[in-house]
């Protein structure tokens, strides 16, 4: 048995490593990596830009040139030009932000410095306490969750985690779970019912993995139970699509009475890449099967489907990190509050005509 | 000028009319074993290849015809959903294939659901047609099946669905996501109700139903050799890189790593289908008659209690697709009121 485990781990890291080396030609037409000189002591520049970032990225580099100079000889003139250079990158961050396309906005959702579960969990989540296992067969990083308080209420916390270096991506396997994290997942939504504590969940995955094992252990199993257990909750569940909401492997721990979504983040069910090499038999219609496909905040706000869009600050949440969390954390709040007082029938019940209703106005 | 009416005429009207996919008189290969069936003879065995076994898929209303006894079923009629919500088109407009779908199988969307009898007793069924765009789960077939579902809940008969699907209905977009949860629902409906639910998953099942609906039974039977999966073998091969175990994903696989209870064969699966049925509404119908009993004895005082359900099975009204409870005068059980002292509920 031990010997199996062992194997199975060895295989699953090489297949991380494989989704790697698959990602990475995505990863060039996705968002550009341009390093961007090391990161500065005053506020640390984004280091990656995405591919219609171009005029930004040159005008925020040409300003960073321009405070190297300053500060090496000290001349007066420059100030000035740093200033109208400031003005007009930011100037052009507005602009380019208020009318993103939606292929545009799954660059900016799988945006890899967007903040991510854990980032969410370090600023929201005190006392934070990670569980883990599936006490079946696996831990699967690719979900993480565990206990704390939030805002003076103790809760489940469960999401996604996509990683933030090469490291943990790949112990995170790039947040596509195996049948194992939906099985923890179940665990602790159990749990929090037993113990009356309300549920958050943070959704950022391209799926869930489709794997030799994933398979095996019944994925498809794993993400009907974990829908299934959203379904049956007495306490109150919300849900925050971060980032990317990638089908099956979302919906499994979205089923929430509360569904709120950051501005920028698409929710779908298959990705624009996958609907344009299925439907369209062509990959590279890939914007035009995001537009057709209805994936952002703003459509599914239209269609029912989510409750609430977080707005981002100027350049998406990758920018700024503290005011994207801060407003997300204001939001949760408000949809907890709703549900207190409220009985574990009335909450169920809440959520089941809340899905039912669904598509059924339109 | 015959030559002209013999020669060209036939070509236009070919070129004007869609063929038929097993045109009368047609011989048939098996893909497994290239051998010749005359299509008839198909029919006749259940669409199944004499020589290699070798499973045919069949259309909603082939299995719903094998299923009732005598072929006699009544279709249930499924609330009418917005076609087309995304105004979706890719190189076609998705209403232009919907069209075509509605002609070519004489169906509404991809799932039919029917009551009738199963061996005398009353069950209710959904087949999934994978002739209507694969079988893909949109709007209309997830209402389909919930409709299906509530209906078992208000004759208190077994459900029994025949699953065939590519996934989900990706001209719907996240409407057709959206159907995981709905489904669902109407499955935790038939919970409550303690009614048989019994899947059969038939080639292939995959995407978005295997990861809801079909994967949620009380009972999975699967057709021989069927491709069961969540992804599919292509996506998976793209990934990994790597060729695929032989048998990976078919009906025997899952069965050896515990997805599926049994695999079996078509000509068993109607008998099948009947002794699980009724072995489990036993159970229900002699639970139901107790429950008659206390139930009479317990309204007499006034007092209504879920049997020590706790938390779970409050049985506050739930959504406006109302649901009658189990009806205790369905059981030829006549019960004299008698005063019965309550207990105190538990807290």
């Amino acid at each position: 048995m031990r010997r199996r485990a062992l194997l199975v781990k060895h295989t699953v890291t090489l297949s991380a490593q494989d989704a790697l080396n698959a990602e990475a030609p995505l990863d060039q037409s996705t968002p550009s990596t341009q390093p961007v000189s090391p990161p500065s002591a005053v506020r640390a520049p984004i280091r990656t830009y995405c591919t219609f970032e171009k005029p930004i990225a040159e005008l925020e580099s040409k300003v960073n040139e321009l405070k190297a100079l300053t500060k090496a000889g000290g001349a007066v003139s420059i100030t000035d030009e740093i200033k109208r250079l400031e003005q007009k990158a930011k100037a052009a961050l507005v602009e380019t932000y208020s009318k993103l396309t939606p292929w545009q906005k799954a660059e900016v959702a799988r945006h890899p410095e967007r903040p991510h579960s854990l980032d969410v969990i370090k600023v929201l989540i005190e006392d934070f306490t990670q569980l883990a296992g599936d006490r079946y067969f696996a831990e699967d990083a690719a979900i993480v969750g565990g206990i704390g308080r939030f805002r003076g209420r103790s809760v489940m916390v469960i999401g996604h985690e996509k990683g933030s270096d090469t490291e943990s991506r790949i112990k995170h396997n790039f947040g596509m779970a195996m049948p194992d994290g939906y099985r923890k997942a179940v665990r602790l939504m159990e749990m929090a019912d037993k113990f009356n504590l309300p549920v958050i969940t943070l959704v950022d995955t391209a799926g869930a993995y489709p794997g030799i094992a994933a398979e095996e252990r019944g994925q498809a199993e794993a993400i009907a139970r974990s829908t299934d257990c959203c379904l049956a909750l007495g306490v109150p569940i919300v849900s925050v699509i971060l980032g990317e909401g990638g089908s099956g492997g979302a919906i499994a721990i979205a089923t929430a009475n509360r569904i709120i979504m950051l501005e920028h983040a698409i929710y779908s069910v298959i990705s624009p890449e996958g609907a344009a090499s299925i439907i369209w038999r062509d990959a590279t219609k890939r914007e035009e099967a995001a537009t057709a496909m209805k994936i952002t905040a703003q459509d599914l706000e239209h269609l029912n489907v989510i409750d609430e869009i977080v707005k981002e600050p100027v350049g998406g949440a990758h920018r700024d990190h503290a005011s994207a969390i801060r407003a997300l954390g204001d939001a949760v709040a408000a949809a907890l509050a709703e549900f207190d007082g409220k009985t574990p029938a009335e909450v169920r019940k809440q959520r089941h005509d809340r899905f039912l209703e669904i598509g059924r106005s339109l | 000028m015959n030559w002209i009416n013999n020669f060209v005429r036939p070509k236009i009207r070919g070129l004007l009319t869609t063929k038929r996919e097993i045109p009368d008189g047609q011989w048939i290969t098996c893909p497994e074993s290239g051998q010749m069936v005359f299509h008839k003879d198909l029919e006749a065995n259940q669409f199944v290849v004499p020589g290699s076994g070798y499973h045919w898929r069949m259309t909603a209303t082939q299995r719903l015809a094998h299923l009732f006894d005598g072929a006699e079923y009544d279709l249930i009629a499924v609330p009418s959903v917005t076609q087309d919500p995304l105004k979706f088109r890719d190189q076609r407009r998705y209403a232009d294939r919907l069209k075509d779908a509605k002609a070519a199988t004489e169906q509404d969307d991809a799932v039919l659901i029917a009551e009738g009898k199963l061996d005398g007793m009353t069950v209710v069924s959904a087949a999934q047609n994978f002739n209507f765009m694969a079988g893909s789960l949109g709007m209309a077939a997830g209402e389909a099946v919930i409709t299906g579902m509530l209906r078992a809940v208000e004759l208190g008969a077994p459900f029994i669905l025949f699953a065939a699907s590519g996934g989900a209905r990706m001209q719907e977009g996240i409407l057709s996501l959206m159907q995981m949860p709905r489904t669902t629902i109407a499955i935790q409906r038939l919970r409550e109700a303690k009614l048989p639910y019994i899947v059969v998953l038939t080639d292939p099942t995959t995407g978005g139903v295997t990861a809801s609906y079909a994967m949620l039974g009380d009972i999975h039977i699967a057709e021989p050799n069927a491709l069961i999966c969540f992804a599919g073998p292509r996506v998976i091969e793209q990934t990994i890189r790597e060729q695929l175990p032989e048998g990976f994903q078919r009906s025997e696989y899952l069965l050896a790593h515990g997805m599926i209870d049994m695999v079996v064969h078509r000509h068993k699966l109607r008998e099948t289908l009947a002794r699980v049925a009724r072995l489990l509404m036993a159970g229900v119908e002699l639970r139901r008659a107790a429950e008659a009993k206390s139930g009479a004895a317990k309204k007499s005082n006034g007092k209504f209690y879920i049997n020590g359900s706790g938390q779970t099975g409050v049985s506050a009204p739930e959504a406006p697709l109302s649901v009658p409870a189990p009806q205790p005068e369905r059981t030829s059980l006549t019960v004299q009121p008698k005063p019965v002292q309550p207990k105190a509920p538990r807290t």
